[in-house]
């Protein structure tokens, strides 16, 4: 089975600045886990966005479930992202839609009609704890509630790959921990997960294997 | 999901089953994927009202004048006039007597009506003024021809045999003016279309600059859809949705407020707020668009509208060509 992303000697400048990422090469398989880490402004949010097609790499070759990511059209690139799951470090929720739309918007964006989606949508708002929050604007809702909701936007498309940035930043251990299993769950139910973060604790709860970026490099750690 | 799926996840989430899951009577209809309140709203819809008034005023007025242009030729191609030159009274009337028996003789001609004294008195009253008394002026005697409308009159050959035979007579059948009509509707329809291209252009570029606008404000929410797997044709309708209903609400305003000038003016001489009189009754009785008037400004209405979505769809996708 094709990795779900490739990376072969990547590098990244923006503009006529350093390189941010040098010589990056890995990949991620179909059904794996792993953590993204290193310290704040190594580049990793700028690797995410290099995996969700946000940026195009300066040098070396992306490949997004088989395809080369450099010769897809604007068509073929919404088409690659609707199998990916994306969380946000800020969330990226809009403010005038209500939670249960938010969670929606995937499904929306393809055309479906409101009633063939409706109980899945609850369903899931259910399973995170925001049964009760459907109708709130994210305005209303604490930053663990928009971090579920964020979380639950990425997964109601199914996707085969889920790409957590910072997903545990803004909420308590607690919750932390919760959401974790949450992501270890969706794993063995067959999605490729990639969280990254720079909370050791967390990572220390999961044996998982650790991408740690720093200097512009990727050192791989199985 | 499965329901073991579900059940596990749940309790990943919250350490404890929580029960069958709810379906709450939701509304069917889900808000404005992009807020309504960021499209430039209240100002475009005036600006569109505005250029569509234009436009349809100069459609109007544009089809209003060829339309009268084309019934006063047609009047004054239906007619002729012959003119006898003054002279001794007695052979100025023969002369007459002999044009009116030529013209009768002559195919295609339906009537002849020589003008009395006193029909000459009110034709020359606005330069002479009233009460003229036309026996001490040399004034011609005018002998006007009415036309059957077959075209079988055979006016040249009438002008050559008024002159062979009568040589104070000439035939004027008012080319010249004929002409000077259709050239003036000629124009009146080249400037109307001069000005609608301007018109369509500032719109044009007003919608442009609205959606770029629009584009720009609501950047955040495009970055979202398509981080969601949104195609740019999916962001662009969004987009197009609410400039086809400014379009068509700023589009309507104009039509119909044009129109109700036009429906104003044809009322104007019959609401009895206008001095009675001829002249008075027939105060911009010319501007009159006509059905094919109404339909033109029914037309660009629909076109604005249009237009204006048109615009908002291919200025999005250029715009977001810029923001993958």
């Amino acid at each position: 089975m094709a990795s779900v992303v490739r990376f072969e000697n990547v590098g990244l400048r923006y503009g006529m600045g350093p390189e941010v990422l040098k010589d990056v090469s890995f990949g991620i398989e179909p059904n794996s886990f792993q953590f993204l880490t290193g310290p704040s402004g190594a580049g990793k949010t700028t690797l995410m966005r290099l995996m969700f097609l946000s940026l195009k790499p300066t040098r070396g070759l992306i490949t997004l479930f088989g395809r080369d990511v450099s010769s897809l059209d604007p068509d073929e690139v919404a088409v690659l992202r609707r199998r990916i799951g994306i969380v946000f470090q800020d969330f990226r929720l809009l403010d005038h839609l209500t939670t249960y739309e938010n969670v929606a918007l995937p499904l929306r964006v393809l055309g479906k009609e409101e009633t063939s989606y409706r109980a899945e949508v609850t369903e899931l708002l259910q399973w995170v704890g925001l049964g009760d929050r459907m109708d709130v604007l994210p305005p209303v809702l604490s930053g663990g509630e928009k971090q579920r909701a964020a979380i639950a936007r990425a997964l109601i498309g199914r996707p085969e790959f889920l790409l957590a940035d910072e997903p545990t930043g803004n909420v308590d251990p607690t919750l932390a921990r919760r959401l974790l299993r949450l992501f270890i769950e969706l794993n063995k139910s067959g999605t490729s997960v990639l969280i990254a973060t720079h909370d050791i604790a967390l990572m220390d709860q999961f044996d998982a294997r650790r991408l740690v970026i720093a200097d512009g490099r990727l050192y791989v750690y199985d | 999901m499965s329901t073991t799926e579900t059940e596990r996840v749940e309790k990943a989430i919250s350490g404890a089953p929580m029960g069958p899951a709810g379906k709450p009577a939701r509304p069917s209809r889900a808000a404005a994927i992009v807020p309504r309140a960021t499209v430039a709203g209240r100002a475009l819809v005036a600006v569109v009202a505005i250029m569509t008034f234009l436009a349809s005023l100069t459609i109007g007025t544009a089809l209003a004048v060829r339309a009268t242009a084309a019934t006063w030729r047609a009047d004054v191609k239906r007619e002729v006039t012959i003119q006898i030159r003054a002279g001794e009274k007695a052979a100025t009337d023969a002369q007459v007597q002999a044009a009116v028996d030529l013209a009768k003789g002559t195919a295609g001609i339906a009537g002849v009506h020589v003008l009395t004294p006193e029909e000459t008195s009110r034709l020359l009253e606005p330069w002479l003024g009233a009460g003229l008394d036309l026996a001490d002026l040399p004034v011609p005697r005018v002998i006007v021809l009415r036309l059957d409308g077959t075209g079988r009159a055979d006016l040249p050959r009438l002008k050559r045999t008024l002159s062979d035979r009568i040589p104070t007579a000439t035939l004027d059948d008012h080319r010249n003016w004929s002409e000077r009509l259709a050239l003036m509707a000629q124009g009146v329809t080249v400037t109307g279309i001069g000005l609608l291209a301007l018109v369509a252009l500032a719109t044009i570029l007003t919608v442009v600059f609205a959606t770029r606008a629009a584009v720009a404000t609501n950047r955040s929410v495009v970055e979202v859809l398509h981080f969601v797997g949104a195609r740019d044709g999916f962001i662009a309708a969004q987009f197009q949705r609410h400039f086809l209903r400014i379009g068509a609400e700023g589009g309507l305003i104009g039509g119909l407020s044009a129109c109700a000038i036009f429906l104003a003016v044809a009322f104007l001489p019959r609401s009895g707020l206008l001095p009675a009189g001829e002249d008075q009754t027939a105060f911009l009785g010319w501007l009159d668009p006509g059905p094919l008037g109404f339909a033109g400004i029914g037309l660009a209405v629909v076109t604005v509208a249009l237009a204006t979505a048109l615009t908002s769809r291919v200025t999005v996708y250029r715009t977001l060509r810029t923001i993958q």
